[in-house]
């Protein structure tokens, strides 16, 4: 689904990534790991369009992301479901509201069933009125989950969704992710929780990658 | 809680949604100053344009009724050998009686002649003993008579006969009246140009304040039309109100302005009839002044982010 053939990304000349080659296929469940800085945001980014690489090729859903117009793009978000380091909501919408953004913004009608089940399933029913703001971290990254997945997108990729929760947050978190993965949700969350890699290892039969000196390799032996 | 308090139909239902769920308009988030200035703005220009507009009819109409009430008469004058000028006079009214588009004609007498010198010589003036031109007063009728073919009979008929139909006094007057109703238009369009100015400034000012917003649209996949929409409908609406605030105080402003005197140009300023309609268009104008700069200004951010 996603495809990435030798790129390479930098920032203002500063080489950052360097012959990257990937593949999230269908279904797969991918972690990706390293140091901080070592480009696992730089890379999810990549991976749904956000970035540019500076060089090689990108395809998603067999389209090539070079020539790819903004439209086009954003039509391919709804298949791409992102789950922010930061979350990142509009913080005078309630939390349902946001959790319904991506219906809103591509002109939709709501469906509110789906919405209220959704919301049920990561354990916010009863916060769907209140305001992003006044949510804890582990009730705002649950709520970015749903967000990411109310589309029913085909891939999610997940950029640090344990960063700001405890251990039993970021269990829950994590099982609501394999969860989506058994029903045919390709995932891949970059993290440098080794915790919670290795609970996950025990669920589902991840592939662990890691950025080392620009470059992505495989690390499953190690852990 | 304040979100109690934000929506008292929560503490009843508790699951009931907020007003406007969904709604695409309030996916960014009000901001009072920049409404309020784009609003007070608006207001003014609009205003402004009302003043321009009149102007620009009122020149319009004053040229009209300025060349209408010349060129409805023309003057006819021989200079003749007092023993020809009988005979030519005769021959000139034969031609202007069948002259098409000529409602009347009258022969100016002496009496008349002598009201028109007076300023000039006094009322003592031995008119007899002049060897005056003769003056025919010429009434057309509306559609009027054509002023170069007359001019060629009269040549080849009577020599001594020069037709004067008050072009050359009109000609100059028209003009002025013109290029003052120009220089309104010009100045609506100038209103509209400083308009469009203004809210590209506004709208680059909220696109700025809203940058995580629209960062948060592209990530779930909104495309930049719907993006540049939700800024679009707001300013576009903001103008709208503005302006026809505006609108509405010039207008009151024309409806109550007092009237100078009987005749002469400023009685003319104003809306007359069906004109005031036009006033009206402001609003409209306005609004889409505001959405056409909204949306390039919209466009060029979201083009520029990637």
């Amino acid at each position: 689904m996603i495809r990435l053939a030798n790129v390479a990304h930098d920032y203002g000349g500063r080489a950052l990534l360097t012959g990257i080659d990937l593949h999230i296929a269908p279904g797969a469940f991918h972690f990706l790991t390293g140091p901080s800085g070592a480009g696992k945001s730089t890379l999810l980014k990549l991976c749904y369009g956000e970035l540019r690489p500076v060089q090689g090729e990108i395809e998603l859903f067999g389209q090539s992301l070079r020539g790819m117009s903004r439209d086009a793009l954003a039509d391919m978000r709804r298949r791409i479901g992102v789950i922010h380091q930061d979350c990142q909501f509009l913080d005078h919408l309630t939390l349902a509201e946001n959790v319904a953004l991506p219906f809103v913004a591509t002109g939709r009608p709501v469906p509110q069933t789906d919405l209220r089940e959704l919301l049920a399933w990561v354990g916010l029913a009863g916060q769907a009125e209140s305001l992003p703001p006044t949510l804890s971290g582990g009730e705002r990254q649950r709520a970015a989950l749903a967000r990411a997945v109310i589309m029913s997108p085909e891939v999610v990729l997940a950029d640090e969704p344990t960063g700001n929760v405890d251990a039993e947050m970021s269990q829950r978190l994590l099982s609501l992710l394999v969860e989506l993965n058994r029903m045919g949700t390709a995932v891949m969350i970059a993290t440098h929780d080794l915790a919670l890699i290795r609970n996950a290892k025990a669920q589902v039969s991840a592939r662990v990658l890691r950025i080392q000196d620009r470059t992505l390799q495989s690390a499953g032996a190690d852990l | 809680m304040s979100t109690l308090r934000r929506n008292p139909l929560r503490a009843l239902g508790g699951a009931r949604q907020t007003p406007g769920f969904g709604d695409a308009g309030r996916v960014v988030p009000a901001s009072g100053i920049t409404s309020l200035l784009t609003g007070i703005t608006s207001a003014v220009m609009a205003f402004l344009a009302v003043f321009a507009l009149a102007l620009s009819l009122s020149s319009g109409q004053l040229a009209q009724r300025w060349s209408a009430t010349l060129s409805q008469s023309a003057t006819l004058r021989i200079s003749a050998p007092p023993s020809e000028i009988g005979a030519q006079t005769a021959a000139v009214l034969e031609i202007l009686r069948t002259t098409p588009g000529i409602t009347s004609t009258r022969v100016l007498d002496q009496d008349e002649q002598r009201a028109l010198l007076e300023p000039w010589f006094g009322p003592d003036l031995p008119i007899e003993s002049l060897a005056l031109p003769r003056l025919i007063e010429i009434i057309e009728s509306a559609g009027g008579f054509d002023a170069v073919g007359l001019r060629l009979r009269l040549a080849s008929e009577a020599p001594g006969a020069v037709l004067d139909d008050h072009t050359r006094w009109r000609r100059p007057l028209v003009q002025a009246a013109a290029s003052l109703r120009a220089l309104a238009w010009f100045s609506v369009a100038l209103i509209g140009v400083m308009m469009a100015a203004m809210i590209t400034l506004a709208a680059g000012f909220s696109l700025a304040a809203n940058a995580p917003v629209i960062r948060v649209l592209r990530l779930v996949g909104a495309r930049d039309a719907f993006i540049a929409r939700a800024f679009t409908r707001r300013f576009a609406i903001r103008a709208l109100i503005g302006a026809a605030l505006g609108t509405g105080l010039g207008m009151l402003a024309f409806a109550i302005l007092p009237v100078a005197g009987e005749s002469g140009f400023l009685t003319g300023l104003g809306f007359h009839g069906a004109g005031w309609l036009t006033p009206l268009a402001i609003p409209v104008l306005a609004a889409l002044i505001a959405w056409a700069a909204t949306r390039t200004a919209a466009m060029r951010v979201l083009r520029r982010e990637s």
